[in-house]
């Protein structure tokens, strides 16, 4: 495996402008009820090469699993703009976008779920063929079925068996298979090892970073867990109500996590090493997530931000870029690096490639 | 800054070794009758808990690591088979009448859910539920008890307890759902806490804040603890002893930083190696345990639940099962090719 086949030159697979998803939502009693809504994912934006695997993360209700269904299109998007391969796709209707979706695909956090339990597993990773290329001799899709079964790591003798008859790994490879049969440029992971034992995990992780570089598709990788999305992503982006917090290269973000929300996330990852947790000091964020329907003015973050001043509650902090790969989005950022430098810590902010914000507002 | 520093060693004092166990589980094998015969779901487990002692009981799912804590608790469903024995400060358990038990749970033995939604009683305000646990073990009368849930409320850091003490469970977040199992359990200041998947649900932000809740208020109390999960994790930093199991069996036992630093169990070796880590760059790739757990099944196997898996496997790890032997002072191992003692960190291999 050597890193990301991302060519510079190449036109983006996926690209997202300021996307935002807003649900209605209603508050209140009887005639008093007022029109509210809920801003899912408030104002998202990120380019994605081919080949190159996105993680996003957050707690639960950051809109992680909305920005996955919202770039497929499989809930609308309220504002902003959705582009696939250089394509505006935002706002055609379904019909003019069917074709151009065999190149986008989703595996789902639930295994077994996300099967048809009547459709053997020949039936259902063949489907997506049956329905794009109609045409196709049944000789030849059931060929190319056994042979996509086999890159996944599932013996093709399964082929009329049924999804109940297997275990979650297996589920979960059989969801797989099915979303690369068309061979997609892009395929959304929501949570995809999520359900699955610990020591099935590694199987699939292992399975999409070596299809990923069989196959050359992007990946936008979406979980809960800080370890995993490490382990697999080129890129990660961080949600926080439904905002972007910070993206950042995998390796930048992981040594030093500009957004005081990544930091705190980061750090209340448990870490697997009881002398390396015990000496570690951490950032115990207070509180829960506030809801999003009525999120807090400002700096989202800043209710539970250990950093938050006055300024916090009154703008928004605008997304800024630090070095060449690494944006977020928080007033305080600009003095933590002066202050970090002048501990004398910080040493991925060397002075000279050190973080300027080049877009304060 | 709410900079904290993770709490102290584990329980290394002398004096707590030598204290007798509070908790002594002796051959412990729960079975479940079906018309095709009898399912076995934990086989032959033993361990002891020390006061003060925080346990991690590690496992996938068919591991049997909820149906011991379940067991402890004594609820269990009515095609259970129990046998074995639990003895918990000098009585065993399973031979403890109804009443008995009654009057030690939630007295003495206290257990949190994974679920806190379906744990708590949603027709009932939290004050409520809080109080009647103290009116029922302690015989506090109402106003008493009513002061005493709420000075528990501030005790587990909920804001504004006066308030929350007239929601109900669905006014609540998970976190705050969380915190009000862990004040419920705690109100009778038990002596022996079970903890089945506490964080599971929860977001690694509210986790931290549990784990590090719980880990004080036990501390302070001197409570003995056990926690069931999946989470090599979360077993690091809260744990002072761990017991690995699967298909029902004991695969290892150790000290926190013994399991962590040479795990000696094949299968402990393998799932320490296959989880990804926050601190490593990317390698080129996971190693992994081939096959899937195993499921309890209806057939008695006579050898290692593990053996299929196991890639130090020989032929007598098939035919019977290796007795539980001590490699050290703080661990012992189920298995007749345990990984020596000086392999540090498990190696990483690809497949």
């Amino acid at each position: 495996m050597s890193g990301p086949a991302v060519h510079e030159k190449s036109m983006p697979v996926l690209s997202v402008k300021d996307l935002k998803v807003h649900f209605p939502a209603r508050a209140g009693m009887g005639w008093l009820r007022s029109p509210l809504t809920v801003k899912a994912v408030d104002g998202v934006s990120f380019d994605l090469m081919p080949g190159e695997i996105l993680g996003v993360i957050g707690e639960s209700g950051c809109g992680k699993s909305t920005l996955g269904r919202a770039i497929l299109k499989l809930i609308p998007a309220s504002h902003g703009e959705i582009l696939w391969s250089g394509r505006d796709v935002t706002n055609l209707p379904e019909a003019a976008i069917r074709a151009g979706r065999q190149a986008m695909q989703i595996i789902f956090q639930d295994p077994l779920a996300s099967l048809d339990p009547r459709m053997t597993v020949g039936q259902i990773i063949g489907q997506p063929l049956k329905t794009f290329e109609p045409g196709m001799k049944r000789s030849d899709l059931e060929q190319r079925v056994t042979a996509t079964m086999r890159q996944v790591g599932l013996n093709p003798s399964m082929f009329n068996r049924y999804p109940h008859e297997f275990s979650g790994g297996q589920c979960q490879r059989i969801g797989i298979a099915r979303a690369i049969i068309t061979r997609p440029r892009l395929i959304v992971c929501d949570e995809p090892v999520s359900a699955l034992d610990m020591s099935i995990q590694s199987h699939i992780i292992n399975l999409l970073l070596r299809l990923r570089d069989e196959l050359g598709m992007a990946l936008i990788f979406i979980s809960h867990n800080m370890s995993v999305v490490q382990h697999i992503s080129d890129r990660i982006l961080v949600l926080y109500l439904g905002r972007e917090m910070e993206i950042a290269d995998r390796d930048a973000l992981f040594a030093a996590p500009l957004h005081p929300y990544s930091k705190a996330l980061l750090s209340a990852v448990p870490i697997p090493d009881p002398k390396l947790s015990r000496q570690r000091a951490r950032v115990i964020l207070e509180g829960d997530t506030p809801s999003p329907i009525t999120p807090p003015s400002g700096c989202v973050f800043r209710t539970r931000c250990p950093i938050a001043i006055d300024r916090c509650a009154e703008h928004v902090p605008a997304l800024s870029s630090y070095g060449p790969r690494q944006r977020a989005a928080c007033h305080r950022i600009g003095e933590a690096v002066a202050s970090s430098l002048a501990d004398g810590v910080g040493s991925a902010n060397r002075p000279g490639r050190g973080p300027e914000p080049s877009a304060l507002s | 800054m709410p900079l904290i520093q993770t709490s102290g060693d584990p329980v290394s004092d002398e004096r707590l070794k030598a204290a007798p166990a509070l908790l002594r589980v002796t051959e412990l094998a729960v079975g479940f009758r079906l018309p095709q015969g009898v399912v076995r779901a934990v086989d032959r487990v033993s361990f002891d808990l020390k006061p003060g002692e925080i346990m991690g009981i590690v496992g996938e799912s068919g591991s049997g690591k909820s149906q011991v804590l379940l067991a402890i608790m004594g609820l269990m469903a009515r095609n259970a088979e129990v046998t074995g024995r639990i003895d918990f400060a000098g009585q065993d358990l399973l031979s403890l009448s109804r009443a008995g038990l009654d009057r030690l749970r939630g007295a003495d033995v206290a257990m949190i859910f994974q679920d806190p939604m379906t744990s708590l009683n949603p027709y009932h305000r939290i004050g409520r539920q809080l109080a009647e646990v103290l009116i029922k073990h302690k015989g506090m009368s109402k106003d008493n008890a009513h002061r005493a849930a709420l000075a528990m409320l501030d005790r587990v850091r909920i804001p504004d307890a006066k308030r929350r003490m007239r929601l109900y469970p669905h006014e609540l977040s998970g976190g705050m759902r969380q915190r009000v199992m862990i004040a419920m359990a705690l109100l009778c200041e038990p002596r022996l806490l079970l903890a089945d998947e506490p964080t599971t649900a929860l977001d690694v932000t509210v986790q931290a804040q549990i784990l590090h809740l719980m880990q004080e208020l036990v501390r302070e109390s001197g409570t003995s603890v056990v926690i069931v999960t999946h989470d090599l994790g979360v077993v690091a930093e809260t744990c002072d002893r761990v017991l690995v199991l699967y298909g029902g069996r004991v695969m290892e036992r150790a000290g926190v930083d013994r399991l962590f630093e040479a795990p000696a169990h094949p299968y402990t070796h393998g799932l320490l190696a296959a989880m990804p880590r926050l601190s490593a760059t990317r390698l080129q790739s996971l190693m992994v345990i081939p096959g899937a757990p195993r499921a309890a099944g209806l057939k008695l196997i006579p050898g290692c639940p593990f053996a299929p898996r196991c890639e130090r496997r020989i032929e007598r790890c098939v035919e019977a099962m290796p007795a539980i032997e001590a490699l050290a002072a703080d661990q012992q191992v189920a298995c007749y090719r345990p990984y020596a003692a000086q392999s540090n960190q498990p190696k990483v291999r690809t497949i």
